[in-house]
């Protein structure tokens, strides 16, 4: 290996190199994000010295550098758009978020036995393996994460707990925070599908 | 390399490894990065990332990636039996342990979409080569710095000789290997 550049002074100390919260990337290097203008908003408010570092006017003047000033616009131009097409993407992410439903199914087992199979919590940012043990240990029965036909997981809660698990999110308890109850499907299933809506 | 990588698919195991094997890994990262192995004892630099006492994860990924994390964080990782590459968060924590390149500010845009670095990059005014007494060999490791910026934006691999670099002027000449974005940069902790 070649040597490293620069004088190295013995004790040789981590650098801690400040991070945009909005876009996770050195602050530096947000202009090439897909949020400068919140991330602008973010570290102005932050940290307003670097943000006159980095933001102020003989600091974009500097920038454009070696650039012309036509590929400078059309690196605006281009951050602009990438800004916008996150965003889009976003509000759409979020939008199918709140539309998407959270099943739980009574599935027969056998005559008197019931599972009870709750699908769609990953869409709320809930740890399946978590929940799955929140469930076995609230009802002392055995809980499992796993893939049903369609490649989707789910939990799979021994027992008929349904109302007990719509009680659960209702009450927002531990890992279930922050799943709306609206979202919430019941279905019965039987030995012929078919299923009541509430 | 990590364009596309999602944890929850790609990630093939987790283990923890051998005390052997991690003396043998440590010494390779010493031999590697000459910038670890300053400072005695518990001064070391390693020693400051990866302390002896803490057991070192290997996280094996599919396509021979194999990833070292400490307590979840990637530190290193690795391509089959290649080089060891230095993550890029480790990376800005210790700008110094591998040789730098620079490119220019057209070229930025590019890197952080996953592009290798063209020669014309690094040999045009906003770029940075090291000085012929100092070149790069092929193969090597190195860390992308970017014009105006005091932080690194990727890790590379050389593809040439940083003097041939000069010379041919066309071409790949670093091959991107991280950099700021992509899906190991967005895994800060590996569950």
């Amino acid at each position: 290996m070649a040597d490293t550049a620069g004088p190295s002074v013995p004790p040789i100390l981590p650098l801690y190199v400040l991070y945009c919260e909005v876009c996770t990337f050195p602050p530096e290097y947000c202009e090439f994000g897909s949020s400068v203008s919140k991330c602008k908003s973010w570290l102005a408010e932050e940290h307003p010295e670097l943000y006159d570092k980095y933001w102020s006017d003989e600091a974009l003047v500097k920038k454009i550098g070696t650039l012309s000033l036509e590929n400078q616009k059309k690196l605006d131009d281009d951050s602009a758009k990438k800004e916008a097409k996150a965003e889009a993407k976003a509000s759409l992410a979020e939008k199918k978020r709140k539309e998407s439903k959270i099943t739980i199914k009574r599935v027969e087992r056998n005559k008197r036995k019931h599972v009870t199979s709750v699908q769609g919590l990953e869409a709320f940012g809930v740890d399946l393996k978590k929940a799955s043990k929140l469930f076995a240990q609230k009802f002392a029965t055995g809980s499992s994460v796993s893939k049903n036909l369609q490649g989707l997981e789910e939990i799979v809660v021994q027992g008929d707990v349904t109302e007990e698990i719509v009680d659960m999110i209702i009450d927002q308890v531990g890992v279930l925070k922050g799943v709306p109850e609206k979202n919430v499907v019941r279905v019965e299933e039987k030995k012929k599908k078919g299923g009541d809506d509430e | 390399m990590f364009k596309k990588f999602s944890p929850k698919e790609d990630i093939a195991s987790q283990t923890s490894i051998k005390s052997s094997v991690q003396r043998h890994i440590r010494a390779s990262l010493l031999k590697q990065f000459p910038l670890l192995a300053q400072g005695e004892g518990e001064a070391q630099v390693l020693e400051h990332i990866w302390p002896k006492k803490e057991n070192i994860t290997l996280v094996k990924c599919k396509e021979h990636i194999s990833i070292f994390a400490l307590h979840g964080e990637p530190l290193f990782f690795q391509h089959f039996d290649g080089p060891f590459f230095p993550t890029l968060r480790l990376l800005h924590k210790y700008p110094n342990m591998c040789p730098q390149v620079g490119i220019d500010r057209g070229a930025i845009k590019f890197l952080l979409a996953g592009a290798s670095m063209m020669c014309p990059g690094l040999t045009s005014a906003g770029g940075m080569l090291p000085p012929p007494e100092h070149s790069i060999p092929e193969g090597a490791v190195v860390a992308i710095m970017a014009e105006g910026k005091e932080h690194a934006a990727g890790v590379g691999l050389m593809k040439m000789d940083s003097e041939q670099v000069k010379k041919v002027n066309k071409g790949v000449a670093v091959e991107s290997i991280t950099y700021l974005g992509d899906d190991l940069w967005s895994l800060k902790n590996i569950s």
